[in-house]
């Protein structure tokens, strides 16, 4: 068990990366709130959290869960795949193409959430199946199950 | 890669969520950095006041795990909250102020050694006292080292005016921010050359 760190270096450290995957999970409009709703479920939670051992995940669970809480409020939830437009895509994914992002809104949470993780956080494995709460090998799957999704909604 | 404006749209962010914590009594410890003659103070209060202040030549970060640790987790970085503090520190090196007009938090410390900082806490300004007195005012004479502990210890040195204890010849005694910054203080007071006795 770990010390809790005060919050202002956990805010820091982390910022970048919460605000990172909530770009790619909600887009830019909507990544500021949810940002801001992140890191208040954050502090509420802060001083009862039993172990400072992973405060990345921990935080990226719950950006993760605003994010879904997001596209519920706004009625997106994860079945509207039909327009989605045709994109090239091969390895080179377009970074800020909204049809992409569109598609990885639709995918079911777990894996819009490891591809998010992956790829708008830049994260690995582990630390994807550290915020999902899942083992690394979940993780993996998901992220296979998403991509292949991707793919095949893409095509 | 992150753009300038990407930048700043974090920190709109982080400034809408500290906004918000606020609002919501999550504050629980908030601190800042100020500018004083001896270099920079970190000020940290809580909803009941001033809680703690670093001198400069103590350990910043080592001062708010401590916070963390003894107070609450939820510490912040908002320097509006102590604008009053920072301001009547201003006058105070300015020689502007005489009394300090702020809400103390003691919990840092208990017992004698909250009993002792009390006192020093009514030693006029540009007055001094010995570690013998205080001891006898915090309710046991013969406890003058562990009046003299609690000197060091203060959690709210300056504003708790430690630096107007000395020893009972007059000699300068300790200070944790370092005897030239005692003896600079006990100047600005008006209180002698700083030096020897009376």
């Amino acid at each position: 068990m770990t010390a809790l760190p005060p919050f202002q270096t956990v805010l820091d450290e982390h910022s970048a990366a919460v605000m990172a995957i909530l770009r790619g999970a909600v887009g830019r409009d909507g990544a500021d709130d949810c940002f801001q709703e992140t890191f208040l479920a954050a502090l509420r939670a802060y001083p009862k959290l039993e172990d400072a051992g992973n405060l990345r995940g921990w935080l990226l669970t719950i950006a993760h869960r605003k994010a879904i809480d997001h596209h519920r409020a706004r009625g997106r939830t994860p079945v509207p795949v039909a327009e989605v437009r045709e994109v090239a895509v091969e390895d080179g994914v377009p970074a800020h193409d909204p049809g992409l992002w569109a598609a990885v809104g639709a995918l079911p949470p777990k894996q819009r959430a490891a591809v998010a993780l992956r790829y708008g956080s830049d994260l690995p494995h582990a630390e994807i199946a550290a915020a999902l709460g899942c083992s690394p090998a979940a993780a993996r799957r998901s992220l296979h199950e998403g991509l292949k999704r991707l793919r095949k909604e893409l095509a | 890669m992150r753009t300038a404006t990407e930048k700043s749209t974090e920190l709109a962010a982080i400034d809408g969520f500290k906004a918000r914590a606020a609002a919501e009594g999550l504050l629980d410890v908030a601190y800042t950095t100020a500018d004083s003659p001896f270099g920079p103070l970190l000020l940290a209060r809580t909803e009941r006041g001033l809680v703690r202040v670093g001198l400069p030549n103590q350990d910043a970060d080592g001062l708010l795990a401590d916070l963390a640790a003894r107070v609450s987790p939820r510490v912040l970085e908002a320097p509006r909250e102590l604008d009053e503090v920072r301001r009547e520190l201003d006058l105070y090196f300015e020689g502007k102020l005489d009394r300090f007009d702020l809400p103390l938090d003691w919990r840092l410390s208990g017992g004698f050694r909250q009993r002792v900082l009390r006192a020093i806490n009514r030693i006029p300004y540009g007055q001094t006292r010995s570690y013998t007195e205080m001891a006898r005012k915090a309710g046991n004479e013969r406890a003058v080292r562990a009046a003299g502990t609690a000197c060091g210890s203060n959690p709210i040195p300056l504003v708790v005016p430690c630096h107007r204890v000395l020893r009972s010849g007059g000699a300068l005694g300790g200070y944790g921010g370092g005897l030239p910054m005692k003896e600079a203080l006990l100047e600005l007071e008006g209180v002698r050359d700083g030096k020897g006795s009376a």
